[in-house]
């Protein structure tokens, strides 16, 4: 899967039982991939992609980006530092990325509460910065199992204030390498932090890995501090006491969300050509939901996939055009349903929407997907036979 | 002390006299936001005179707190950027990894340095830094209209402590420099005072210092500046400078904390840590000369 | 079409290595692989294990719940994992371990196996999952054997260990694989299981 949109052919035909005789011979790029740790992909990633510094603090399920940075970075003569807390480590990546050097940082979920203070100075000072949440199962302590709620926390702004950040959400490990580079680019082109959600399964699993880093071009600025030399002084921050030029700036922060919603939203679709119903799902749920949907193709029912890569901006004119053609949306999730509501803003009641999602660091089967998806059509059935019946939503 | 007087019309001397006090240019040519009387602005033209001898303000980053002194950087015509609450030790850390050529420099104050972002300036001094910290005690939260800080000396009434600072229920007052002090990798902490002139002299020479051990490679280096918060302390500029100079001074003794330039190998971030703890009583307070 | 296996039992027998192996020697056959250790929650319940997933397309779901194998190498994984293999599928039972149990599953195929002595045997036994990961490729066949030895080769090699050691190594390794390879092979009469 690629980070870009790209509309996939019908499914093909399920293969006979019987692996050696229905796999296909890959070709030589394929069988050269390596296989790397999710966690450790990511950092590579980042260091291909010219990571200057990393600062960080232990968390499971992402201590392996760390301790990767640890051995890594210090090799290449870069800055690996392992800070007090992930106040300390979001805090010095401000720092030195006011400064102009391209800056990553990591933790999961109760680590990255942490850093929304400085997640919303970064915004508000327009300091790029890459921040990757290999997100846990909460509230509060929670547990060390993957889980995505954190979605609210990421695509609604994180820390206090008018700000958003670009989330993107790989469903693999060679997209999550792939993503890296593009988190980097975006930060720089629009000076703003980006996150990349992955969960607790993407950090610890293993796939084959491309290797195709990317190493996005430096975009420096006429505002990074370097030390007045022959220049008037810089200032990066976000304070401004006189409200009428603090709204000047935040109108200027909502210009470039603008911009941002118009050229930077990215999601992939799979079997939506001719569905009757669409998935919606991101990161490990996608997969299972990818699964659900192959399985729900072998039982005769028209279901697709439509995965935002990008959660915020969330592609919502795409999503309203697929919900113009099916009749009922699935949204599934390792929450208690946080995505769903922007599903049902794009949807805009054009069709029913249903939600499935487990907790506490469980991830639905795809049997269960199937079981929230065959309920869905039922009562999207049930109410067209009888015209009396309004569909609800899929609330109920 | 050398000071550039053609930077501005108004500190020239007619042909006639002989300049001997001028503004440093790194100054800016304003009159500050701070309340009559406060010290923050003698901190700042001592930080702008050192710069300056120094020849450091090209190639100053400095690190703005939250607090009274968020807009030094009006004040200090230097590259500027702005910490969250406390957190200015971690940004002067990430500025120092990455731009080793850099004078790194902070400016906070104590509710920034002594309460809530005490993990912050611990973690920092333990990793010996190279960067010079300027920490501005005058013991009330300014900025937000007077509330106990955790260096507010005992019985003082604050908005906060409106009774006064009773320890049972709120504690004692940190003496934080003596506390960073104990760590290998401070290189020099000291206390000074903005009391009266001879106390701003001292001062300045121990701000000069504490630039010096960053500019020859030594570890973190701290300056505490007692000073005066008139109307934090309902009283009149003189009457809050008398107070300095007694029951604040003798709560904060003034002097050299701990100075370990002359050790064969300053620590440093980046540099294998020297030894271990500090030698017992290495780290008290030398009376002044 | 996926298959997948779980590789279950005590931490220390080599099982993640061993569910490795096989996910180097997929993408050396030019195939898609996921592999993911026991995490979070799984954890408890006294096993370690990890989850190999073989693919001719991109893999889906990484949670599976009707399993293509397991191998189950002590009591607990046994109880855990039995009930998860998907009808025609293959249970591998390290009998060292497990003695007389079974599953009481009448519609998979049950291979049992005295991995500790089969690993004696070739020469290391310690090597339990490298034998049981011999029978699931011998009996199975979902990777080439020769991708197998080529990812085992591969790993040893990534030992900071000096050359000699190394080379004792891999001749351990390629020695337990083919001692489970032997073991599997279809017995007369019994179709391979999927």
């Amino acid at each position: 899967m690629t980070a870009h949109h790209e509309g996939s052919g019908p499914a093909s035909p399920p293969s006979p039982a019987g692996m050696p005789a229905t796999i296909s011979a890959g070709d030589s790029a394929r069988r050269s991939r390596v296989l790397m740790k999710g966690n450790e992909a990511i950092a590579e990633a980042a260091i291909q992609a010219g990571c200057d510094a990393y600062f960080g603090y232990p968390i499971t399920p992402q201590a392996e980006l760390l301790e990767w940075m640890a051995r890594r970075m210090p090799e290449l003569g870069r800055v690996f530092v392992q800070a007090e807390s992930e106040l300390g480590a979001i805090n010095m990546a401000l720092g030195a990325a006011a400064t102009g050097a391209r800056v990553m940082v990591s933790s999961s979920s109760p680590g990255i509460s942490l850093m929304a203070e400085a997640m919303s100075y970064m915004a508000g000072s327009g300091t790029p910065m890459v921040l990757v949440n290999v997100m846990r199962a909460g509230p509060g302590l929670g547990g060390i199992g993957p889980s995505q709620s954190d979605y609210f926390q990421a695509t609604k702004g994180h820390g206090h204030g008018d700000y958003r950040v670009p989330v993107l959400a790989p469903a693999s490990i060679d997209e999550a390498v792939e993503l890296v580079a593009t988190a980097f680019e975006l930060a720089e082109k629009y000076r703003t932090p980006v996150m990349l959600v992955a969960d607790g399964i993407l950090g610890q699993a293993m796939e084959p890995v491309s290797l195709r880093f990317r190493t996005p071009e430096r975009r420096t600025g006429d505002w990074a501090l370097t030390g007045a030399a022959g220049r008037p002084p810089r200032i990066v921050k976000s304070i401004d006491l006189v409200p009428e030029v603090l709204e000047r700036r935040n109108l200027d922060l909502q210009r470039k969300y603008r911009e941002i919603r118009r050229h930077e939203v990215r999601w992939d679709e799979w079997q939506l050509e001719d569905a009757e119903y669409a998935i919606v799902a991101y990161g490990t749920a996608a997969r299972v939901a990818r699964s659900a949907v192959a399985r729900a193709r072998e039982r005769g029912i028209k279901v697709g996939l439509f995965r935002p890569v990008t959660l915020w901006p969330f592609p919502e004119r795409e999503l309203a055009r697929v919900s113009q053609h099916v009749h009922g949306i699935l949204t599934v999730e390792l929450s208690s349903g946080q995505m769903v509501e922007d599903v049902r803003l794009a949807v805009e009641g054009r069709c029913p929407v249903a939600f499935h999602g487990r907790m506490g660091g469980l991830v639905p089967t795809p049997d269960e997907v199937l079981g929230a998806l065959k309920a869905l059509r039922g009562k999207v059935q049930r109410a067209a036979a009888d015209p009396a019946l309004h569909h609800d939503g899929g609330r109920s | 002390m050398t000071i550039d007087a053609h930077s501005s019309g108004r500190t020239s001397a007619p042909a006639d006299q002989r300049l001997i006090y001028a503004r440093p240019e790194v100054l800016a040519d304003r009159s500050t936001h701070y309340c009559p009387g406060c010290g923050h602005g003698v901190i700042h033209r001592l930080l702008a005179e050192v710069l300056t001898e120094l020849e450091l303000p090209a190639h100053t980053i400095a690190v703005a707190p939250v607090g009274c002194a968020v807009f030094a950087y009006d004040y200090l015509m230097v590259d500027w950027v702005e910490a969250p609450h406390g957190r200015a030790p971690a940004v002067a850390t990430g500025i120092r990894r990455v731009r080793p050529e850099a004078f790194v420099l902070t400016y906070q104050g104590d509710g920034d340095l002594a309460a809530i972002g005490t993990a912050e300036i611990v973690h920092a001094a333990a990793r010996g830094e190279r960067i010079t910290a300027i920490f501005v005690n005058n013991g009330i939260y300014g900025m937000t209209g007077g509330q106990m800080a955790p260096t507010t000396l005992l019985g003082q009434k604050t908005t906060s402590s409106p009774s006064g600072r009773e320890p049972s229920l709120m504690g004692y007052p940190i003496r934080i420099t003596e506390m960073l002090a104990q760590l290998p990798g401070v290189t020099y902490a000291a206390r000074g005072s903005v009391a009266d002139a001879s106390q701003i002299g001292k001062l300045k020479a121990m701000i000069k210092k504490a630039c010096r051990v960053q500019i020859d490679g030594g570890g973190f280096a701290i300056v505490e500046a007692i000073s005066n918060c008139p109307v934090g302390w309902n009283m009149t500029p003189q009457e809050s400078l008398d107070h300095l100079r007694g029951p604040v001074a003798r709560a904060y003794p003034l002097g050299v904390i701990v100075d370990r330039t002359g050790a064969a190998a300053g620590p440093q971030a980046g540099s294998q840590p020297a030894g271990g703890p500090a030698a017992p009583g290495s780290a008290s307070v030398q009376p002044e000369a | 079409m996926e298959r997948s296996v779980v590789f279950a039992g005590f931490g220390g027998q080599g099982l993640l290595f061993a569910g490795q192996a096989l996910a180097r020697a997929a993408i050396k056959d030019g195939l898609e692989v996921f592999w993911i250790p026991s995490y979070g929650p799984e954890m408890r319940g006294g096993t370690a294990s990890c989850t190999v997933i073989v693919g001719d397309t991109a893999i889906g779901s990484p949670v599976v719940d009707r399993f293509d194998a397991a191998v189950v190498m002590n009591p607990p994984s046994l109880r855990k994992f039995a009930s998860t293999i998907g009808s025609g599928g293959l249970l591998l039972i390290n009998e060292s371990l497990l003695g007389e149990e079974h599953s009481e599953r009448t519609d998979i195929d049950e291979l049992r196996l005295p991995c500790t002595e089969l690993a004696a045997e070739s020469g290391d036994d310690k090597l339990v999952s490298i034998v049981a990961l011999g029978a699931l490729v011998g009996r199975l066949g979902w990777v080439t054997p020769d991708s197998v030895r080529a990812a085992l080769r591969e790993m040893a090699g990534k030992s900071r260990l000096g050359d000699a050691r190394r080379r004792e190594i891999v001749e351990a390794d390629l020695s337990a694989f083919e001692a489970g390879m032997r073991a599997a092979l279809p017995v007369q009469g019994l179709a391979p299981s999927v």
